[in-house]
C-alpha cells in the first residue's frame, strides 16, 4: 500500500518501507517527496514569459524534480514533523557542554524587526548606523565581562571562533618572528575542535594529561613547553566542569615560555559576570553566543562564535569592525598593518548579535552574574544529591556548572552508560552528554542550567536516582530495550555508515509505474 | 529576573542540601584575586518593555529594504519569504532542540535535514549534499580543502568573478600559501582561468552567475579542468538561479558551493546564513560537515540518523576533515520549508519572475545617459559603468531614499579600473516603479 499519493497523477511514490501512519501525537510523517509533487506549489507568483538571448544558451534542462506543497499540507507535514523532536520548550535538556537554557522570545521578536532583518551588509553605512551601534554595545558587553583590549564578532560558530583566534596567535607569532613554533598544547579532556583546529593551520598537537582531580597541573605545562610550542588551547571551566585552579600560574608559564594562552570558552556561562577571563591571563577566548547568550540552538545552528582577545592579539583581529569616524560609525572592511583579513562574507551573524544584546539588556550585569550563580547551584545540587546512588569520578569539592559521573556504580549490572541514557528517554527527559569528556569512562555529563527550577531538578533527581536503584536491582530489559516510549526505537547506526543513503530517490518500482 | 526560577528561600535550601555556607563557597576553585574583584559598571536587569524600545531605537536608524526602492545584491539577496516559514522555524520544536544526537527523540530534524540534502543534491544536480555549512564563503575555503584531500595536489586558482569577499576568506584560510593563484577582477566576464590549470592544479573555483552577473560556462572549465585531472569548484551566491539556469552537476561540476540565503532566509545584514555543499558520491568520505542518512530503528522502521562522523573532529579529533561541529541548522530548515512550498513549479516561476525583473532593469539602465551595462549575459544582477565614481554616486542617490547597489570599489579599493563600477540586482520584489525611480534619480544625478 503506498502512502499518501492517490489522486496524484505525478506523485513521486513510495519509499517500500512498512509503515503506520503512528498515534495521534507521535505521527509517522512521510517525506516530503512522498506527499508533494512537481506540480503543486504552495507559493502563489505570476507566470511571465521570458526571452532566453540574456541567458546566453545555458538554461536548466536537467529535471529539478522538486516536490511542492500547498500552505495546508506544508504546515501540517512540518508541525507534524516537528512533533518527532525533544526541545528546551518541552522538557529539560541536560546535555552536558551545550548549556540548553531557555531562549526567550524577546529575542525572537527584536531580531525580526525590520531595521534588523530587512537590511543588506553592503548597503551604505550611513544607512545602518543603528545596525553598527549595536555592534558597539555587544562588543563593550562583552569585552567588559571578560576585560579583554578587543573583540572580534565575525565568527560564525564556536569552532570558526577557534580557528580564528589560533590563526590571530599564528599571525602574531609570524609577525614576531617565531614562525617555528609548531606545536600547541591541548589537555586531553578538551573538546575534538581544539585539536581539529590546531591542526587544521599545521600545527602538531601534544596532549597534557589530567591530573587525578580532573584538572591541569601547571608543572605538566611547564613539561610540556619548549621554543617550539605556540600556543595552550585550555578549557575553563575545563570539560569535567571544573575551574582550573592553577590557571593564573599556567597562563603565566605560557607567556614566559613566549607562547599564547587561547581559551576555549565553551563553558563561559558558568563565570559570566563573576570572573573575567582577561584575569586569569588569556589571550584569545571564543564566546558560544547560543549557550551562554540564549540564541536558539535551533537544531544544530546557526550558532556564533565572537572572540575576545588581549593586548598583544588585538593587531591581528580580522576584517570588518565597527569604529567611530568623523561621519558617525565606520565599518573597516579591508584589512590593515598586520590583521588578519576576512573570515567570512560580510558582517557575520547579526540576528544573533540582536538576540544576544537582548538578553543581555535583559538581565544586566546583575543578572548575568546571578544566572552564572544559579547555573553553578543548579549542577552542584544535582551532584549533591546523587552522589550517594552515582559515582563521582573526582574528589568531593565543588564542581561548576556541570555535574559529571562515571560508570563504574553500573559494573556489573550489564547496563552501559549508552542504556542508561536511553532510558532516561522513556522517562520524559533528554539524556546528559554520553561519553565526553574522554578522560571519564563511561562519563555521563549533566548540566542543567540556570533554567530550571528547583522542582524540575527534583523530579530530575527522583528519576536518576530510581533508574540507578533499578540498574542495580538487575532489571537490565528497561535500559537495554529503552527507549520504548519515543518516535523511534533505537537506530541501527551501523547501517546507515555502511551503505549511505544520504537522499530520497525514487524506487525501482515508482520509476516503472511512470513511464 | 523573570528569566531566574529560584527565589533566594529556594537557593538557601539548595546551599543546604549541597552543604555550602553560601554561593561563593562553591566558586572555591577560583584564585580570589580573579574572583568578583571588579565593578563591572553595567547598567543592571530590565523589564522587557525598556529593552524593547532600546533595541526599536537602534533599529529606527537603519533604512529597511522595505523603505524604499531597493537594488543591492552582490552576494546576499531581497526575496520574499513566505509567512509559513517563519511561523514554522518559530515553532519550539524547531528552534529550541539542540543537534539530534539522540536520533529517538530527533526525527523531526533529522527527515528534515535528509529532505534538505535530497533538495541540494537535486537543485545542483550533484549525487549528495551535506546537512549545510555556515555560509557560502567559508564554505568555498572548505571545498578548496577538499579538493587538496582529494587530489593530493596544492594549486588552487580562483576565478576573477569569484565574489571578492569569498575570495579573501580563502586567501585567509590559505594564508601565505604559494600555491593559491587569484585572478585579477574581470567585470567584464572574460573567461581567463582555462590557461591557468595545468597537472599541479588541484581545482579552479568558478562563480556563476559570477559577482559581476555574468554566466559562465561551466562545462568549458570543467573539460579544461578534467584534462589536466584537476577539478572544477562551482560556486553560486544567487541560488534562485538554479530555477532557469542548468544544473552544475549536469555540467560536470565536482564540488559545488552555493550561499542558501535567498530561499527562506532574511537579509539579516549578512548572517546567519546558510551554506550548501553537494559533491559527487565518490567524495564523500573528504566532505566537511554534518551528513544524515536513511537507517530503520529496532522495529524496523524507517528513521533518520546523523552518519559517517568518522570524518568529524568529534572522533577524529586532529585527524578530521574539518574543525566544524555544527551546521546551519534552522536557516536549513527555513530553505527546505520555503522549496517544498514552491515546489518545482513555483521555483521556476520565481526564477523567471526575477529574470524577467533584471530584464527591464538592464533595459532601463541602458537607456540612461552616462550609463553602460556590462552585461551580455546575467540571471538577476548585473554591472553598470557610470560617468561618476559609484561610492559617492551611491551614497547620494542612498540621501534620496533609493538603494542602488553595490560600488564594487567597496569590495575591490585598490583596482583604480572598478571605481565608477556598480552591481546592481532586481528580484521578484522589485517593482516597474522602483526601476523608473533608480533611472530617474540616476540620470539627475549623472546629468
Amino acid at each position: 500500500m503506498s502512502m499518501n499519493n492517490q489522486g496524484r497523477p505525478t506523485g513521486v511514490g513510495t519509499s517500500g518501507f512498512a509503515s503506520t501512519s503512528g498515534s495521534a501525537l507521535l505521527p509517522n510523517e512521510p517525506l516530503l517527496f512522498e506527499i508533494g509533487d512537481t506540480e503543486h506549489s504552495g507559493v502563489d507568483l505570476p507566470h511571465v514569459t521570458i526571452s532566453t538571448n540574456r541567458l546566453g544558451g545555458f538554461e536548466r534542462k536537467s529535471p529539478l524534480d522538486l516536490a511542492g506543497l500547498t500552505e495546508p499540507e506544508a504546515m501540517r507535514h512540518y508541525v507534524r514533523l516537528s512533533r518527532l523532536n525533544h526541545s528546551i520548550d518541552s522538557g529539560m535538556y541536560p546535555l552536558g557542554s551545550c548549556t540548553m537554557k531557555h531562549n526567550p522570545r524577546l529575542n525572537e521578536k527584536m531580531a525580526r524587526l525590520p531595521g534588523f532583518s530587512d537590511i543588506h551588509p553592503l548597503q551604505p553605512v550611513s544607512t545602518v548606523q543603528g545596525a553598527l551601534e549595536l555592534m558597539n554595545q555587544l562588543s563593550h558587553w562583552l569585552m567588559t565581562l571578560t576585560n579583554t583590549a578587543a573583540v572580534a564578532l565575525t565568527p560564525k560558530a564556536g569552532a570558526h571562533g577557534e580557528l580564528l583566534g589560533m590563526m590571530a596567535i599564528k599571525a602574531a607569532q609570524d609577525a614576531a618572528g617565531q614562525s617555528h613554533r609548531k606545536i600547541v598544547l591541548v589537555p586531553e579532556s578538551a573538546h575534538g575542535t581544539n585539536p581539529a583546529t590546531a591542526a587544521f593551520l599545521g600545527y602538531s598537537v601534544k596532549p597534557i594529561p589530567a591530573r587525578e582531580d580532573g584538572t591541569v597541573d601547571v608543572q605538566a605545562v611547564k613539561d610540556a613547553l619548549s621554543p617550539e610550542v605556540a600556543a595552550i588551547m585550555l578549557t575553563n571551566p575545563n570539560t569535567c566542569g571544573l575551574f582550573e585552579p592553577q590557571v593564573i600560574e599556567i597562563a603565566q608559564a605560557i607567556h614566559d615560555a613566549g607562547a599564547f594562552f587561547y581559551c576555549d570558552g565553551a563553558n563561559f556561562n558558568a563565570i559570566m559576570g563573576v570572573v573575567r577571563p582577561g584575569d586569569l591571563g588569556i589571550d584569545a577566548m571564543h564566546i558560544n553566543l547560543h549557550k551562554t547568550f540564549s540564541t536558539p540552538h535551533g537544531g544544530g545552528g546557526p550558532g556564533a562564535g565572537p572572540v575576545v582577545l588581549s593586548e598583544a592579539l588585538a593587531p591581528f583581529a580580522p576584517v570588518p569592525f565597527v569604529r567611530k569616524g568623523s561621519n558617525g560609525l565606520e565599518l573597516v572592511e579591508h584589512a590593515e598593518g598586520e590583521a588578519l583579513g576576512r573570515i567570512t562574507a560580510f558582517q557575520g551573524q547579526m540576528g544573533m548579535y540582536v538576540r544576544a544584546l537582548t538578553y543581555m539588556l535583559s538581565h544586566g550585569g546583575d543578572g548575568l552574574a546571578q544566572a552564572a550563580q544559579d547555573a553553578v547551584l543548579n549542577a552542584n545540587y544535582i551532584k549533591a544529591r546523587l552522589a550517594h546512588a552515582f559515582s563521582v569520578p573526582f574528589g568531593d569539592y565543588p564542581t561548576m556548572h556541570e555535574a559529571l559521573f562515571d560508570d563504574s556504580f553500573l559494573a556489573g549490572t550489564g547496563v552501559t552508560t549508552l542504556d542508561f541514557a536511553k532510558a532516561l528517554i522513556d522517562e520524559g527527559f533528554h539524556p546528559m552528554t554520553m561519553y565526553f569528556p574522554l578522560v571519564v569512562h563511561g562519563a555521563m555529563l549533566i548540566e542543567p542550567t540556570e533554567s530550571e527550577s528547583k522542582q524540575t531538578l527534583d523530579r530530575f533527581c527522583e528519576v536518576m536516582e530510581e533508574l540507578a536503584v533499578d540498574a542495580k536491582s538487575g532489571n537490565v530489559e528497561r535500559f537495554t530495550a529503552a527507549p520504548m516510549k519515543a518516535p523511534r526505537r533505537r537506530l541501527d547506526e551501523t547501517r546507515a555508515a555502511r551503505s549511505p543513503i544520504l537522499k530520497w530517490e525514487r524506487s525501482a518500482e515508482t520509476l516503472k509505474a511512470a513511464e | 529576573m523573570r528569566y531566574l526560577p529560584h527565589s533566594d528561600h529556594e537557593r538557601a535550601e539548595m546551599l543546604g542540601v549541597i552543604g555550602a555556607a553560601n554561593i561563593d563557597a562553591l566558586f572555591s576553585a577560583v584564585p580570589a584575586r580573579a574572583l568578583k574583584s571588579f565593578d563591572l559598571g553595567l547598567p543592571a536587569h530590565s523589564p522587557e518593555f525598556l529593552v524593547e524600545a532600546h533595541m526599536r531605537a537602534l533599529a529606527a536608524k537603519n533604512h529597511a529594504g522595505a523603505d524604499g526602492p531597493f537594488f543591492v545584491g552582490a552576494g546576499a539577496y531581497r526575496h520574499h519569504v513566505p509567512a509559513t516559514v517563519d511561523h514554522l522555524i518559530q515553532r519550539s520544536e524547531w528552534l529550541t532542540a539542540y543537534t539530534p544526537y539522540q536520533p529517538e527523540i530527533s526525527q523531526g530534524t533529522l527527515q528534515m535535514l535528509f529532505e534538505f540534502q535530497t533538495q541540494a543534491a537535486k537543485l545542483t544536480g550533484m549525487d549528495v549534499a551535506n546537512a549545510s555549512l555556515y555560509d557560502g564563503s567559508t564554505g568555498t575555503a572548505e571545498a578548496v580543502l577538499m579538493a587538496r584531500r582529494l587530489t593530493r595536489r596544492n594549486k588552487i586558482v580562483l576565478s576573477g568573478g569569484l565574489h571578492p569577499h569569498y575570495r579573501d576568506v580563502v586567501r585567509a584560510y590559505l594564508k601565505d600559501d604559494a600555491d593559491l593563484q587569484i585572478l585579477s577582477a574581470s567585470p567584464e566576464g572574460q573567461g581567463d582561468i582555462l590557461d591557468h590549470i595545468d597537472e599541479t592544479t588541484a581545482a579552479i573555483v568558478v562563480q556563476t552567475p559570477d559577482f559581476y552577473g555574468h554566466l559562465r560556462n561551466i562545462k568549458t572549465a570543467a573539460d579544461a579542468a578534467h584534462a589536466k585531472g584537476a577539478l572544477l569548484i562551482v560556486v553560486i551566491t544567487e541560488v534562485v538561479s538554479l530555477g532557469l539556469l542548468e544544473a552544475p552537476g549536469a555540467l560536470g561540476a565536482d564540488i559545488v558551493v552555493a550561499e542558501g540565503q535567498s530561499i527562506g532566509n532574511a537579509l539579516n545584514f549578512g548572517g546567519p546564513y546558510l551554506g550548501l555543499m553537494a559533491t559527487r558520491k565518490e567524495f564523500i568520505r573528504q566532505m566537511p560537515g554534518r551528513l544524515c542518512g536513511e537507517t530503520v530503528d529496532a522495529d524496523g522502521q524507517r528513521g533518520f540518523v546523523l552518519t559517517l562522523s568518522t570524518r568529524e573532529q568529534h572522533i577524529r579529533r586532529e585527524k578530521a576533515t574539518s574543525n566544524i561541529c555544527t551546521n546551519s541548522g534552522l536557516c536549513a530548515l527555513a530553505f527546505s520549508i520555503h522549496m517544498g512550498l514552491l515546489g518545482e513549479a513555483g521555483f521556476t516561476r520565481l526564477a523567471r519572475l526575477n529574470h524577467a525583473q533584471a530584464s527591464k532593469l538592464a533595459d532601463a539602465l541602458a537607456g540612461v545617459p552616462g550609463v553602460e551595462v556590462l552585461n551580455k549575459t546575467f540571471f538577476n544582477e548585473m554591472t553598470i559603468s557610470t560617468a561618476q565614481p559609484a561610492v559617492a554616486l551611491v551614497e547620494r542617490l542612498a540621501q534620496r531614499g533609493i538603494l542602488a547597489g553595490v560600488p564594487v570599489s567597496r569590495l575591490e579599493p585598490t583596482d583604480p579600473s572598478v571605481v565608477n563600477l556598480i552591481v546592481l540586482a532586481a528580484t521578484e520584489l522589485t517593482t516597474d516603479a522602483d526601476i523608473a525611480a533608480l533611472t530617474t534619480a540616476l540620470a539627475e544625478e549623472l546629468a
